[in-house]
């Protein structure tokens, strides 16, 4: 039992101990602005990136003998330097609109699978699933694309290549091995579970009237998701596969294991060869000299840039749909 | 004319039994259940795959000297040699990675949250940690490379391996510890503020606990996905086949960067060492996912 005196004496003491403390202002200045300078400097950081990457890449530019943008040739530490970004941003391109165009549609079944199929006990663990291909490492992917796929995909491709070889980009003679192809197949394993993983989320954003209402039209499943789910989810999927397209035009290690090195553009996507801007950083890197690595730099900025403008506009899509929401 | 006849058929006012759906919209129906199942198992099969491949191939060179030997004096041609300096340079480059970068992120998270609040500034932070997700991850090598190697004039070092790797991490840290503070009850920090408790104590002591395994789940999974990084670590920290215990001082190597030598190497016992590699690396970063999961599971807020 306490009594009324205990009480007061208590009181009296915490008041005291009150006045001993620290009113707290100047902590929460302190910390206010740690917290504030954190949130500042990861934006210092982005400056930062832009800001190096152009005061590096400007000597080999200006030292450049060739077309920065159309030259198909890298030799940058020749002399004098020529090299130009037009079959990089070829492979780059060309590999990840591939991915994107496989990947894709398996992401979406994913999603429709996990969010309506899948039942429901077993929906959660199936999404783990999948976030675990996004766990694997790019450079085990990499290697596993060059010690298992390009050498057990060439059915597959001597197949594509006589069905489909009326089309130019799956035309070609010597069909097979470290091809651009094999490549996006690679990359689309990659983004997978990107694209899935968001377009999910949207997908269970989406209300339940609009589901119930589909259904209550006597709607079957697909019905229902094609009347409801789809229409309201379709701009998070398109962001969701612009993320994944930006990561697939980044990718580095994977990519620069499983493409053998050919010079120029070629077309015949099945055929071994091209190049990405990521895989001729760290292929060309090591023996690289001053105005080699200036001149990486330099195409690694416009990698840079590429990838920050689909980004951005994925971003800006997903905030427009939010105000509409 | 067309919709009278079509009312007897489906519209039905004299409450009769509703017809079966007609055979053309079932058969969509089940086209696409086939479509969505196979899509499922098309993502399942490169996984089974990889992680088949990676055990079977890398436990035939997995011994105890597989772990505690470096690839010091052995040529591509030779077998034996093992991974004992990658292990050491991968687990000091996270750990430095980590110690960088855990405290910007959850204070920006905590800015994020806790101070900003919806103005201007907190909504071009947020802005530009989203962006900074989707850099890749060799642009933060080069980053690291142009800023503190070619500017400021450091050597490769795996310090240098850890700052390109803290690009990396921020962001991921900063987005799932945003999401952990904002799911910390309004009522809880209220009830702190009525206690006469300032405001960075309430955060310190109220606000960071409660969200503390979520947090430490996020870490986790952002720990998992820089350890496997590869692209910059070849810029920043060079490669070696020796020991080497400072990360200060002159190249490192790491289980990322091991791998990717041995694979390129045209020697099948050098193949054979980068599947030993990965199997260890896979194991790490695995057992981080899934300890994250365990740890997310039984201790979500709610």
């Amino acid at each position: 039992m306490t009594s009324i005196d205990d009480v007061r004496t208590r009181a009296v003491g915490a008041q005291r101990q009150r006045r001993a403390m620290s009113t707290g202002r100047r902590g929460d200045r302190i910390f206010r602005s740690a917290a504030l300078g954190s949130g500042v400097f990861v934006l210092v950081i982005m400056a930062a990136i832009a800001a190096f990457l152009v005061w590096k890449a400007i000597p080999a530019l200006q030292e450049n003998e060739a077309n920065f943008f159309t030259a198909t040739e890298w030799n940058a530490n020749g002399d004098p330097p020529r090299f130009g970004v037009a079959q990089l941003a070829f492979g780059t391109v060309m590999s990840a609109a591939m991915a994107l165009i496989m990947a894709t549609p398996v992401a979406i079944g994913i999603a429709l699978f996990i969010g309506f199929y899948a039942p429901r006990r077993l929906a959660e663990g199936l999404g783990f699933v999948v976030d675990l291909l996004a766990a694997v490492p790019s450079i085990i992917y990499g290697l596993w694309g060059l010690h298992f796929l390009v050498t057990n995909s060439q059915g597959v491709v001597e197949f594509l290549n006589g069905v489909l070889g009326w089309i130019p980009l799956f035309a070609g003679d010597s069909v097979g091995g470290q091809s651009i192809f094999i490549g996006s197949v690679v990359l689309a394993i990659m983004i997978l579970p990107i694209i899935s993983s968001i377009t999910r989320e949207v997908f269970l954003q989406v209300p339940t009237a609009h589901i119930e209402a589909a259904q209550a039209l006597g709607a079957t499943r697909w019905e229902t998701i094609r009347l409801s789910v789809l229409p309201y989810g379709r701009s998070g999927m398109i962001s969701a596969m612009m993320l994944g397209l930006g990561r697939a035009l980044g990718e580095t290690v994977a990519i620069a294991l499983v493409l053998s090195t050919v010079a120029g553009i070629n077309w015949h996507l099945l055929e071994p060869g091209g190049n990405t801007f990521a895989a001729n950083i760290v292929r060309t890197f090591g023996e690289s000299g001053e105005i080699g690595r200036s001149a990486l730099i330099a195409s690694g900025l416009v990698l840079f840039v590429i990838t920050m403008v689909v980004n951005m506009a994925a971003r800006a899509i997903v905030a427009r749909r939010k105000e509409f929401v | 004319m067309s919709a009278p006849t079509l009312s007897p058929k489906r519209g039905l006012p004299g409450g009769q039994a509703i017809p079966a759906t007609s055979g053309m919209r079932r058969l969509k129906d089940n086209i696409v259940l086939v479509a969505v199942y196979v899509a499922f198992a098309l993502a399942v099969i490169p996984l089974a795959s990889v992680l088949y491949k990676i055990i079977s191939e890398g436990v035939q060179v997995l011994s105890a000297d597989f772990f505690l030997r470096s690839m010091n004096g052995i040529g591509g041609r030779d077998a034996g040699g093992g991974i004992y300096h990658a292990m050491i340079g991968t687990l000091e480059q996270v750990a430095l990675a980590s110690a960088i970068s855990i405290p910007v992120a959850v204070l920006t998270a905590v800015y994020l949250v806790e101070y900003g609040q919806g103005n201007r500034l907190s909504k071009v932070i947020s802005f530009f940690v989203d962006v900074m997700t989707g850099i890749p991850s060799i642009v933060a090598g080069l980053f690291v490379l142009a800023f503190w190697i070619l500017v400021l004039g450091f050597e490769v070092s795996g310090f240098a391996g850890a700052l390109a790797l803290a690009v990396l991490m921020i962001p991921t840290v900063v987005r799932s510890a945003e999401e952990m503070l904002k799911l910390v009850p309004n009522d809880l920090r209220e009830a702190s503020y009525a206690l006469g408790v300032p405001r960075w104590r309430t955060i310190t002591r109220v606000v960071l606990p409660t969200a503390f395994t979520g947090i430490i789940t996020g870490i986790m999974l952002a720990v998992a996905r820089v350890m496997g990084e590869t692209a910059p670590l070849l810029l920043t920290i060079w490669v070696t086949k020796v020991i080497n215990f400072n990360p200060f001082d002159g190249a490192q190597s790491s289980l990322p960067t091991y791998i990717w030598e041995q694979a390129g190497d045209p020697n099948q016992v050098a193949v054979d060492r980068a599947w030993g590699a990965a199997l260890a690396l896979i194991f790490i970063i695995m057992v981080l996912n899934f300890g994250a999961r365990l740890l997310a599971r039984r201790t979500s807020i709610r």
